[in-house]
């Protein structure tokens, strides 16, 4: 491969792996059941280096995958066969930190975490993942992540201003900065999730808040998820919108207790995780009402994190809740759906429906707030067939939510995983739309191809010579 | 407007106007209309059959909103319900989907964010005569590129906003502003000590005509005054006067009317939170009004349409565009080559012919 002595002579030759073994390192992401050997992995130690990587796939016609951690959880770093695999794992410099501005700068192999620690104790990066240990600034922004606190912070598009793109023709252009109300498209919005089909990221500008006066945590047992599902509709009701709202099932609980012995009991349907922050005055009456709207609907009990200490505790379990199954079950598979929280009762009734017809358990771990849902199911991949049997019970819990009016995901990225459910959600207009943003960005379609789209399209020319607008031959340019 | 106007009645005949051939530019309540310059389209698209308040879940906090909804009328819906939407840009007679294609916002921008930050789905006509859904009707969702932040702020030249699907808030018990008078210096300190303070403030503004200014800080939710009160403190310890208000809605009208000037010129700068003072005293030199959000960076200056050019060379690098102003007005000022090449790209593929204008 004549690509690979080009790559040699940007990054270094230390810095290009063709070893078969050391590729497979990189054959997954977090899914770890879709894999693909890549033919050469490249990790440029500097933005100019990613620029000159890209132009070389450019020119040698071949296509590439840009990758963070590897945490990604629907397939969205999968290499391709033949491909490269840009790994921005040396990229991990904080560029700047302007607290007066509430600005961060940085490359994109940045850990999420390590944005938060930077502006500390002042401020904060909203957006927090399960795996913010060491998820990537630049894998955030492919995917705009979420995490347990969006119902009131938002995602990472809410805190993106401005990046620095290589388009897959190699050219760098930046879009945002560190002002907001720029004039012009909002293309920070459009790359911003775009799972690594537009370019890639690198430097990020991003936008850090004051750490909350306040954080006040609790946990409200119930004897049903009908129950617990009830409460969180009295508190959003009632005006109050908690930092993080967590529901886990029976089953979730006991996996994570096994795996954390928070102290939770056994023996409940349901955990509510309530966290309220901001202003010390709000957050107090704020509290008082929460305690009261748990009591009105039959809470079991209720803890109240007496300190910060207590406060990890509560969180580490429902964080386990994920790694904690694989005490209860020898694998499972993980979804990601969204519903509209009233819809809760109604898609868990079907859920528990069509896991009895297929005979796996399935536990419940939900971002009760924005009516995320993250359901496992359990199964045995060395039985034969349960891996498929697993993955079409997961399939048919994607499309229940799908019909309740919900998204096939919340947070974790269309992917490989999921684009087989793009049609459920979109019309082939809606497709064909998405699929001239990509054509606009990478009309040879090389950056992460294979990834989003149901199915192959071509892009095409655009049909006939552009015309220039009227306002640009009258010399006002674009509009605003 | 001496144009034909038509007015289609749904997404499918919005989308078979912009495919007929002629060149077409959406209005709402044409409270914006002038920003487009002087060049004028064959056919208005009239978004006033596209109406409606055609879901309000509260129980989600989401609505799906008609583009020809005016946002008078949708705040309406969703105060009944307890709940806003948290757009106040000024223009009694705006539209949902004006608002939102002109990326317009006010006051609440401070806390929640512009019309992008509160979109969770979007319809669009597009000039190839199809009509495209993206996002969804859930506050979390990553399904699918995010044509609707593409679609925000495009100002129609992309196709044509039909429906939005918003997240809503909910509307808060009381509140209770704080305000101050000072000097530049005193109310670039105090806009800081405010932006940094852990106080969840709705809005945070700031303002300045002949020599003098004042910073203005809301708070709200059941410690409305508490925190009103503590703001006040802030602003004293950086200098400025201040005194507490809980009758706060005549001061932040003021505010959100800074923002237009019927006849006369604006110039928005897109600054940071960080450089208000120089803001204001380059503002003061030119003879200029000012609005301002203190904590997001972005100020409008009501000025000469023949101060234009000095102030924005003053201000560089700050993007400064001309919103009302005379035609002929360089509008957007000097912008990045390579990144007005990406947005040509993009509308080639939503627009190949150029209709939309």
């Amino acid at each position: 491969m004549r690509l690979v002595g080009e790559l040699q002579r940007i990054c270094g030759r230390e810095n290009v792996l063709t070893d078969r073994d050391r590729l497979r390192t990189y054959e997954s992401d977090g899914l770890l059941h879709l894999r693909e050997v890549p033919a050469v992995v490249c990790l440029p130690g500097t933005a100019d280096e990613v620029r000159r990587v890209v132009r070389a796939c450019h020119e040698a016609e071949t296509p590439w995958v840009a990758r963070g951690a590897g945490t990604g959880l629907s397939g969205g770093a999968l290499p391709v066969a033949d491909g490269v695999v840009l790994a921005l794992s040396r990229l991990r410099r904080i560029l700047s930190v302007d607290l007066p501005n509430g600005r961060v700068t940085c490359e994109p192999g940045v850990a999420n975490l390590a944005v938060s620690r930077a502006v500390a104790p002042t401020h904060f990066f909203p957006p927090d993942p399960s795996s913010q240990v060491v998820c990537t600034v630049g894998g955030n922004v492919a995917e705009n992540s979420g995490g347990a606190h969006c119902f009131k912070y938002g995602f990472t598009t809410n805190y993106v201003t401005g990046l620095e793109v290589v388009l897959p023709d190699g050219e760098v252009v930046e879009l945002g900065g560190a002002e907001l109300d720029r004039p012009g498209l909002d293309l920070v919005g459009a790359f911003v999730g775009s799972e690594g089909t537009l370019g890639v990221a690198t430097r990020v500008t991003l936008r850090v808040v004051p750490v909350p006066e306040t954080v006040r945590t609790l946990v409200a047992y119930f004897e049903t998820m009908e129950d617990a599902g009830r409460t969180v509709s009295d508190v959003v009701a009632g005006g109050i919108v908690p930092g993080a709202l967590e529901i886990m099932d029976r089953l979730s609980l006991r996996a994570a207790e096994e795996a954390t012995a928070a102290g939770n009991p056994l023996d409940v349907g349901a955990a509510l995780i309530v966290e309220l922050d901001g202003p010390t005055a709000e957050c107090g009456a704020r509290l008082a009402e929460v305690l009261a709207i748990c009591e009105r609907n039959g809470a079991r009990g209720v803890r109240v994190a007496a300190d910060e200490a207590e406060r990890e505790l509560v969180w580490r379990a429902r964080r386990a809740a994920f790694a904690a199954m694989g005490r209860i079950s020898p694998s499972y598979y993980v979804q990601d759906s969204v519903i509209p929280r009233t819809r809760l009762a109604e898609v868990l009734g079907r859920i528990e429906e069509l896991a009895a017809e297929y005979g796996f358990p399935v536990a419940n771990v939900f971002h009760a707030g924005d009516g995320n849902l993250h359901p496992l199911v359990a199964y045995d991949a060395r039985v034969p067939g349960e891996a498929e049997r697993a993955e079409e019970l997961a399939g048919e819990i994607v499309l229940a939510c799908v019909a309740a009016g919900g998204s096939i995901t919340g947070e974790h990225g269309v992917g490989v995983d999921k684009k087989r459910y793009m049609p459920a959600m979109f019309s082939d207009e809606d497709l064909a739309a998405f699929q001239k943003l990509r054509c606009a960005f990478d009309p040879e379609q090389r950056a992460n191809p294979g990834k989003v789209m149901p199915t192959p399209r071509l892009c095409g020319e655009v049909p006939g010579p552009y015309r220039q607008h009227p306002l640009e031959a009258a010399g006002v340019a674009e509009r605003l | 407007m001496s144009e034909p106007v038509g007015t289609p009645v749904s997404a499918r005949e919005a989308a078979e106007l912009l495919a007929s051939g002629v060149t077409v530019r959406p209005r709402g309540g044409g409270t914006k209309w002038a920003w487009a310059g002087a060049a004028k389209p064959d056919v208005v698209l009239s978004t006033a059959a596209l109406g409606g308040v055609r879901e309000l879940n509260a129980g989600d906090l989401t609505a799906v909103l008609g583009a020809g909804l005016p946002l008078a009328e949708a705040q309406a819906a969703c105060a009944e319900a307890g709940l806003m939407l948290a757009l106040d840009p000024p223009g009694e007679r705006s539209t949902v989907g004006g608002v939102v294609a002109s990326a317009d916002s006010g006051p609440l921008r401070h806390r929640y964010g512009a019309p992008r930050d509160l979109l969770l789905g979007m319809t669009v006509a597009l000039a190839d005569g199809t009509v495209a859904r993206s996002g969804g009707k859930v506050i979390k969702n990553v399904a699918g590129y995010d044509l609707a932040k593409l679609f925000a702020g495009s100002h129609g030249t992309l196709g044509t906003i039909v429906e939005v699907v918003v997240r809503l808030h909910p509307l808060q018990a009381s509140t209770a502003t704080a305000a101050a008078t000072g000097d530049a210096q005193e109310l670039a300190r105090g806009a800081l000590a405010l932006a940094a303070a852990p106080l969840e403030l709705e809005r945070l503004d700031v303002r300045w005509e002949g020599g003098s200014g004042a910073l203005l800080a809301q708070a709200g939710g059941v410690s409305a005054a508490a925190r009103a009160g503590r703001a006040a403190e802030l602003m004293r310890e950086a200098g400025l006067d201040a005194a507490t208000h809980e009758n706060d809605d005549g001061l932040w009208e003021e505010q959100r009317a800074g923002q237009r000037a019927p006849g006369g010129t604006i110039l928005r700068v897109a600054g940071l939170p960080a450089e208000l003072e120089l803001v204001l005293t380059t503002a003061e030199r030119h003879g200029a009004a000012l609005v301002g959000r203190a904590g997001i960076g972005t100020s409008w200056l009501r000025l000469d349409a023949g101060a234009v050019a000095a102030v924005r060379e003053e201000l560089a690098p700050f993007p400064c565009v001309v919103t009302d102003g005379p035609s002929g007005l360089d509008r957007l000022g000097p912008r990045d080559p390579a990144l007005v090449a990406l947005e040509r790209r993009v509308r080639e593929r939503f627009d190949p012919a150029g209709v939309l204008v």
